[in-house]
């Protein structure tokens, strides 16, 4: 009795303590944004702003060794503690990283890239192309303790495959070979225009030698070398990583940022609580657990200043079967696409300024360092209702049907893609009367029904890997592992296959854009849906920390104003 | 005494057994492995990957190595988060998750009891309505909701609290809370239900007779009967609260082990799914045996040793 009338008692002394404090504790926060509005406005104030940066990267990296990393999670981690030979700047465009300049032998197939020499390890240890070499054959090694599963990554190079698959067993067939500490030699199976976008991605990094006596290296903290802007300074598994400056690193000057730290959470609810608090700087993608889209209407009104929504590179689609009836049929396949209406889609269910796909190869993707989309017309085909009627009509005959048959549309469990396909299947149902069947099905399930090809319709995305449009558009030729659609499409193949050894780049563009067009215009194979947008918030007083249009989020530059 | 616990070993190695077959088989039963991925793998890398971890062989030569490896105490290492053992991630995330749990137990039970016993008390008066309300809404509020409207109300409306963490002292007020709340609502309903029952038995109308005063006749009679059903329940809570609170560890951002758990049967990565299974068994068989063997001590009508099962 008498604790329950102490507990009581507290309990309303809390209560009531809450209450009379409401008022000014709600206020505390925006009191404490004040100063910083103010700052902004007077430049003079800004130096004794604390540069620490806290963001929420969702879950723990999966592997922080660059080599075995394939995943967006460890690559941001790995983007801020690493440099490979080139690096990209925040239009996803190529710049100078540990190597300084680089030359490409006319056939395109032999790049020698010379490295600056003040390039150095966390621990002091100069970067050499010997690093580059001992990383590279290492991603390609087929006897290493744990297989890379990104390696093929590198069957850019020759004999990468060759060694890996055992064809070969001498590693110093690769082509990739260091003639000096700071000049690298690499020969390529056939000429890649974008290799020097891959030379930026975390699978071409360097790794220090060390990594060679302990395959552990890259589990805590202490024994991970890196090379890039930051380090880690400490890993508390599955909940937080801390970053500082790397002292060695050739552009120290470069980086204002003190601290950065990573939080792993998954809640979305808590992560804007934290936010809301100022306990977190940054929330949104690349990670899982971003901002909710019911929530962005409300933030734009709300969050005017820290809401920011820009373009990715990335295209958001759904896949026909192209071996079921009735998709096997095109005028099927462009019926559904044309009926549409995928401006309101993007302006009443997804939200996040979305744009309106009709084409595979998304904004923001380039060819010869200029913007694919503003060279090749992405508008292959219209919206129209009564055409898709009529093609629907045409195509069931066809097939022998005289009603398209009730079929049933899969998306991976996620509340937008469930409201995506709810909105698809009404526009099906008002303007073409299709009955259609929604499924969610759990990732992983997900990913192995698509590739056995049992669906009918299914969701898919696409992120690049480089950024150059063949990684969007070499995905559906005969024989590609990522061919999960049954499309089989000789005129599409030779293109691509043409493509893919063509060293003029004006007529490499042509073949990519005919191909394109076979792909979308002359089949509809898959049915575009809208260009993907980056959704963050982030506080106003943070600046050069962003998305890029390749999904990488990059905060190694960002300072505090 | 040495039979019991003869007796309850063969059945734990038994339930172990059990245990580590169902979810070795309904593992294998759901589609995907630890290397499917949105982007196509070649197949030579794939099949590399596989024959890595064993994953190229027969089942049945993957069931009994696993088997073997357990006996030895050995649980590998994770498939999909390169490198590390699975025994890591138990010593990493588990202290959190049991530190966590056992302030919910001993809050839990404080609190339940002494709810309880007040209402059964001052039965049919404003107490005793007022403890059941509480209960009531403890029961019917799920600890995921406890927990958000919690964090909101405590965290960032009224910042007394962190949102996520669990370094300083305070920072297990609120998760403690919410995972409490469902265990004192039924603590208290059990207690006051038995108290009642106990009040009214003639043995304590014999006690008042004898002129034993209220809190002799409480200390020596009601509470120890009384309380008894809490005790049984004590076992499955202690598995309960220590291993199942993923939602609540998920909200407040504590990198216990049921976060993991959930991850890894998202990542296929069916290492850490049997490592953390076999050890939640292991959790979940210990707390059973210690609530048997306490509650022999509580009623001396039990017997250790000379039933042949001492679940009560």
């Amino acid at each position: 009795m008498l604790v329950l009338l102490v507990l009581m008692l507290s309990l309303s002394t809390i209560l009531s303590a809450c209450t009379s404090s409401t008022a000014p504790e709600a206020n505390k926060p925006t009191e404490t944004q004040k100063p910083n509005n103010e700052s902004k406005n007077d430049p003079s104030k800004e130096t004794t702003a604390k540069q620490e940066f806290r963001f929420n990267l969702a879950t723990e990296p999966p592997s922080l060794d660059p080599s075995l990393a394939q995943d967006v999670t460890s690559m941001t981690i790995l983007n801020a503690t690493f440099e490979g030979l080139t690096s990209t700047d925040a239009n996803s465009k190529v710049i100078p990283g540990v190597a300084e300049k680089w030359d490409i032998s006319p056939d395109g197939k032999k790049y020698t890239f010379t490295l600056r020499q003040n390039a150095k390890w966390s621990n002091g240890d100069p970067v050499t192309a010997h690093d580059f070499e001992f990383a590279w054959k290492r991603v390609l090694n087929p006897n290493l303790p744990q297989t890379s599963p990104y390696n093929y990554q590198l069957y850019y190079i020759k004999n990468g495959e060759a060694y890996f698959t055992k064809k070969i067993k001498d590693s110093n067939q690769i082509g990739v070979k260091a003639t000096g500490d700071y000049t690298l030699e690499v020969e390529l199976e056939n000429p890649a225009p974008y290799f020097l976008d891959l030379t930026a991605f975390a699978t071409y990094y360097p790794v220090h030698k060390s990594a060679k006596d302990n395959p552990a290296w890259a589990n805590e903290a202490n024994t991970i070398i890196s090379n890039g802007p930051f380090k880690i300074s400490s890993w508390a598994h599955s909940s937080q990583i801390e970053l500082v400056p790397n002292e060695h690193y050739h552009k120290r000057d470069e980086i204002k940022l003190t601290k950065v730290t990573a939080v792993m959470l998954e809640d979305t609810n808590a992560v804007l609580n934290m936010y809301e608090t100022n306990a977190l700087d940054y929330i949104g993608p690349p990670f899982n657990g971003g901002i909710p889209s019911e929530q962005i209407p409300i933030l734009k009104q709300t969050k005017k200043d820290e809401l920011v929504i820009k373009p990715q590179a990335s295209t958001y689609y759904y896949l026909f079967n192209n071996k079921v009836k009735p998709f096997d049929n095109k005028k099927v396949r462009k019926a559904l696409s044309m009926a549409l209406n995928r401006q309101l889609l993007t302006e009443k269910i997804t939200l996040g300024d979305q744009k309106p796909a009709f084409a595979m190869v998304p904004p923001g993707i380039n060819i010869a360092n200029e913007e694919f989309r503003s060279q090749v017309d992405g508008n292959y085909f219209k919206e129209d209702i009564a055409e898709a009627q009529k093609l629907l009509a045409e195509g069931l005959k066809e097939s022998g049907l005289d009603k398209m048959p009730a079929f049933t549309m899969k998306y991976n469990t996620n509340d937008l893609h469930k409201k995506v396909a709810q909105a698809v299947a009404d526009m099906w149902k008002q303007n073409l009367n299709i009955d259609v069947k929604l499924q969610n099905v759990e990732w992983t399930v997900f990913l192995d029904q698509r590739t056995a090809l049992d669906y009918e319709v299914a969701r898919a995305g696409w992120n690049p890997d480089y950024n150059d449009p063949m990684t969007f558009l070499d995905l559906y030729t005969t024989g590609s592992g990522n061919n999960d659609l049954g499309f089989n499409n000789k005129k599409y193949d030779d293109l691509i296959k043409a493509a893919m050894k063509e060293v003029d780049l004006a007529k490499r563009q042509d073949l990519l854009a005919s191909a394109e067009k076979v792909l979308i215009e002359e089949e509809m194979a898959l049915l575009p849906i809208y260009y993907y947008t980056s959704i963050t918030l982030i506080k106003p007083n943070f600046k050069n920390i962003y998305v890029d249009p390749l999904a990488n989020f990059r905060f190694d530059r960002g300072y505090v104003e | 005494m040495f039979r019991y616990i003869l007796n309850k070993f063969v059945f734990f190695v038994l339930a172990m057994f059990v245990l580590a077959s169902i979810t070795f088989i309904l593992m294998k039963a759901i589609p995907g492995d630890p290397f499917v991925s949105e982007k196509a793998v070649p197949p030579d890398v794939k099949a590399r990957l596989l024959a890595q971890y064993g994953l190229d062989k027969p089942l049945y030569v993957q069931y009994v190595t696993y088997l073997g490896n357990l006996l030895t105490g050995d649980l590998g290492i994770s498939m999909k988060l390169a490198n590390r053992a699975v025994v890591d991630f138990i010593r990493d995330s588990f202290p959190l998750s049991l530190k966590l749990g056992i302030t919910a137990i001993f809050t839990s039970v404080i609190i339940g009891v002494t709810l309880g016993m007040t209402a059964a008390f001052r039965h049919r008066k404003l107490m005793d309505s007022t403890a059941m309300v509480i209960a009531v809404l403890g029961v019917s509020v799920p600890s995921f909701v406890m927990a958000a409207i919690l964090q909101w109300l405590f965290a960032v409306r009224i910042p007394m609290f962190n949102v996520v963490g669990l370094v300083q002292a305070k920072d297990y007020v609120l998760p403690t809370m919410a995972l409490s709340a469902m265990p004192i609502a039924y603590i208290a309903r059990l207690t006051r239900s038995n108290m009642l029952e106990v009040l009214h038995s003639d043995y304590i109308k014999t006690a008042r007779a004898k002129g034993l005063n209220s809190w002799q006749i409480m200390r020596r009679h009601v509470l120890r009967n009384g309380i008894l059903p809490v005790v049984t329940f004590l076992g499955p809570l202690t598995a309960n609260v220590i291993t199942g609170s993923f939602i609540i560890e998920q909200i407040f951002g504590i990198a216990g082990l049921g976060k993991i758990y959930v991850q890894s049967i998202g990542n296929r990565d069916y290492s850490l799914i049997m490592g953390i299974t076999i050890f939640y068994g292991l959790i979940l068989m210990t707390a059973r045996f210690f609530t048997d063997v306490a509650y022999g001590f509580i009623d001396p009508r039990i017997k250790l040793g000379k039933r042949k099962e001492g679940s009560a």
